[in-house]
């Protein structure tokens, strides 16, 4: 597989050996491998059913995978449990939309950050908040959704919810963010402004991102590298120009 | 104005809750005492259902553990427990334990076994989970019913006396008659703050993420096992500290009151009262405690009044009537249906006029797209 790249600088914060995951007799990943160097922004492209999302679950231990291993800073993950990987560093959104729509936005965004603050006596008799209205409310004007602080979840737009979708994943400053089409339903006036703000977030923070995305205007113009996956395996490997003139990539995507 | 009217609403039911022993006769406190020991049971089911979206159906069960727990403990006395392949039986023996000690006794003993029947819900979900906890209220009642050594089979354990607390006599006196009623009471309300403390604090949250969406909320690293067991464990133990003040308020306790039939008639109850509010619980208490007998006397009186007719219609199936109509008029309960009174009206916000559009597209991709 097209994994060992090492032709940029940087430490590989996430490193992916030989990932399988198959369900019954299909075969969602076949022997994945890839790093994801510090501070970049890699996307992860490729037609419907290639895998990406069965490897991001595979990664963040919502599914275990059949062989393979799934590192952190070098130390290997597997086995552990998705909460446990978030309160290391490394969060997530899903394909489809996921807030908590009984929730306000502040709530949504305290619920986010709660279990990374105190131990669990100081969650119940401590602040009701876990002292996280300021950094809550720091994110909602981040992601400008500051007139809606106090609404339910449910009473936001589409497009409003997936912005917060994604200021929930950032809330607890992690290193390390995986992205499920953050701009799949968002519209065009959403979607610049989102992208702006997660760009904010990579130079600010250096936080990693790895983005799944099928809008390849999108993703080819945040993302500074990009690997393709098609029928479970990494068909391609680069920067936005080459895998955009890789004959084997719009193989796939065209049919054979 | 929802926050002035909660609160007004909070200090006018307080106010005469603490009046209304003083002017409720003997039969009147007993059902006022029944109303809040039921509550609290029923608050339980509501941190476990309507907060924690979990199922049970076990709450009978636990607070039946705790009436025995507590009968047992007040009385003092001698237990034979013949055991196999030991000749000489084993004794136990013991003085009267306080009121206090068995309450705590009962809600430590509850939150265990609360505990362990949480730890099928991290693998069955819904109608599963709930025949899992049906089981286990069968089981309990088997228990109640069968162990005559220790729970005196369908006899019961009979005269349970009010034990005083703290120095302060419960059994009713001439001058103060009603004490038991008071302190049953001060104890609900004591319950119901902690529970109001512990659903809006972080726990809350945590407990209404995993109700609504169990994946995300782990996904954030809310550790959604632990809060699942802390939920049922909880939620337990106010069905047992129910329990042990049910037992020295009927000072008679039997396998009755703590059938199957009762567990479900706790779900009617937070369904009715309103689930996920905090007053749902007293509200759907009162729905299944005061409501029928509001009816029967209301009844008699009709009848009384010379129109026999009355007699023929049975309180039973007027009460079942009110309560369709109720659940199928106010689907979140009456609690629910107030505060939906009283939350203005308005329209979702969007960010275009081609948001719905939008939106509605992009669910349909997102089902019928990549499932990879």
């Amino acid at each position: 597989m097209s994994g060992h790249l090492s032709k940029n600088s940087g430490n590989a914060v996430l490193e992916v050996r030989d990932v399988s995951k198959s369900f019954g007799g299909v075969h969602a990943v076949r022997g994945v491998s890839f790093d994801v160097r510090e501070g970049e922004i890699l996307g992860l492209i490729g037609p419907n059913g290639s895998g990406k999302s069965t490897l991001f679950n595979c990664i963040l231990g919502q599914l275990t995978p059949n062989s393979g291993n799934v590192s952190i800073d070098g130390k290997s993950v597997s086995g552990l449990r998705p909460s446990k990987l978030n309160r290391l560093g490394i969060s997530r959104t899903f394909q489809l939309l996921q807030v908590f729509p009984e929730l306000t936005v502040r709530e949504n965004l305290i619920l986010a950050g709660q279990e990374h603050e105190g131990t669990r006596m100081s969650r119940l008799f401590g602040k009701s908040d876990a002292g996280l209205t300021g950094a809550a409310n720091r994110m909602i004007s981040f992601f400008r959704l500051d007139h809606l602080s106090d609404e339910k979840a449910s009473g936001l737009s589409y497009g409003q919810q997936k912005l917060l979708d994604c200021a929930m994943a950032f809330m607890a400053g992690p290193r390390l963010v995986l992205l499920d089409e953050p701009a799949g339903g968002v519209n065009l006036t959403m979607l610049a402004n989102l992208k702006e703000r997660l760009q904010a977030i990579n130079a600010e923070t250096g936080a990693t991102f790895v983005v799944i995305e099928h809008n390849m205007e999108f993703v080819m113009s945040l993302c500074t590298r990009i690997l393709v996956l098609a029928e479970g395996a990494i068909i391609a490997e680069g920067t936005p120009d080459e895998v955009r003139n890789n004959p084997k990539v719009i193989e796939a995507y065209l049919g054979h | 104005m929802k926050h002035r009217f909660a609160i007004a609403t909070l200090a006018l039911a307080l106010a005469l809750a603490f009046l209304a022993p003083m002017y409720l006769g003997r039969y009147g406190n007993n059902i006022m005492s029944l109303w809040l020991v039921t509550a609290v049971a029923a608050m339980g089911v509501n941190l476990i259902m309507g907060y924690a979206g979990q199922e049970t159906l076990a709450q009978a069960g636990f607070m039946g553990v705790g009436a025995y727990t507590t009968a047992l403990m007040i009385k003092g006395g001698k237990l034979a427990l013949a055991l196999p392949f030991v000749t000489a039986p084993l004794t136990l023996e013991w003085q009267p334990f306080s009121l206090l000690s068995a309450l705590v006794a009962s809600a430590v003993f509850t939150f265990f076994l609360g505990l362990l029947i949480g730890f099928p819900a991290l693998r069955v979900q819904k109608h599963y989970l709930a025949f899992v906890t049906l089981a286990f209220s069968v089981f309990m009642w088997l228990i109640f019913r069968n162990e005559e050594w220790l729970t005196g089979g369908v006899f019961g354990i009979q005269d349970i006396t009010r034990p005083s607390i703290l120095g302060v006599e419960m059994s009713p006196s001439r001058r103060f008659p009603h004490r038991y009623t008071y302190f049953i009471l001060i104890v609900t309300v004591l319950l119901a703050a902690a529970m109001w403390w512990l659903v809006k604090s972080p726990w809350g949250r945590a407990f209404t993420a995993l109700r609504e969406n169990t994946v995300r909320a782990e996904s954030l690293g809310v550790d959604t096992r632990q809060y699942t067991l802390l939920a049922f464990a909880i939620g337990s133990a106010y069905g047992g500290l129910a329990g042990s003040l049910f037992a020295p308020l009927v000072e008679f306790i039997d396998p009755n009151p703590f059938t199957l039939e009762k567990s479900l008639l706790f779900l009617l109850m937070i369904v009715v009262g309103g689930m996920g509010y905090l007053s749902g619980p007293f509200i759907g208490a009162g729905v299944s405690v005061l409501l029928p007998l509001w009816i029967e006397t209301f009844q008699s009186s009709v009848v009384n009044a010379g129109y026999k007719w009355a007699s023929h219609a049975s309180y039973i199936i007027i009460y079942a009537l009110i309560v369709l109509l109720m659940i199928a008029f106010m689907p979140r309960g009456i609690a629910g249906a107030i505060d939906g009174w009283l939350t203005p009206k308005r329209r979702p916000h969007s960010d275009s006029k081609g948001a719905t559009l939008a939106s509605a597209q992009a669910a349909i991709d997102a089902r019928k797209g990549d499932q990879s």
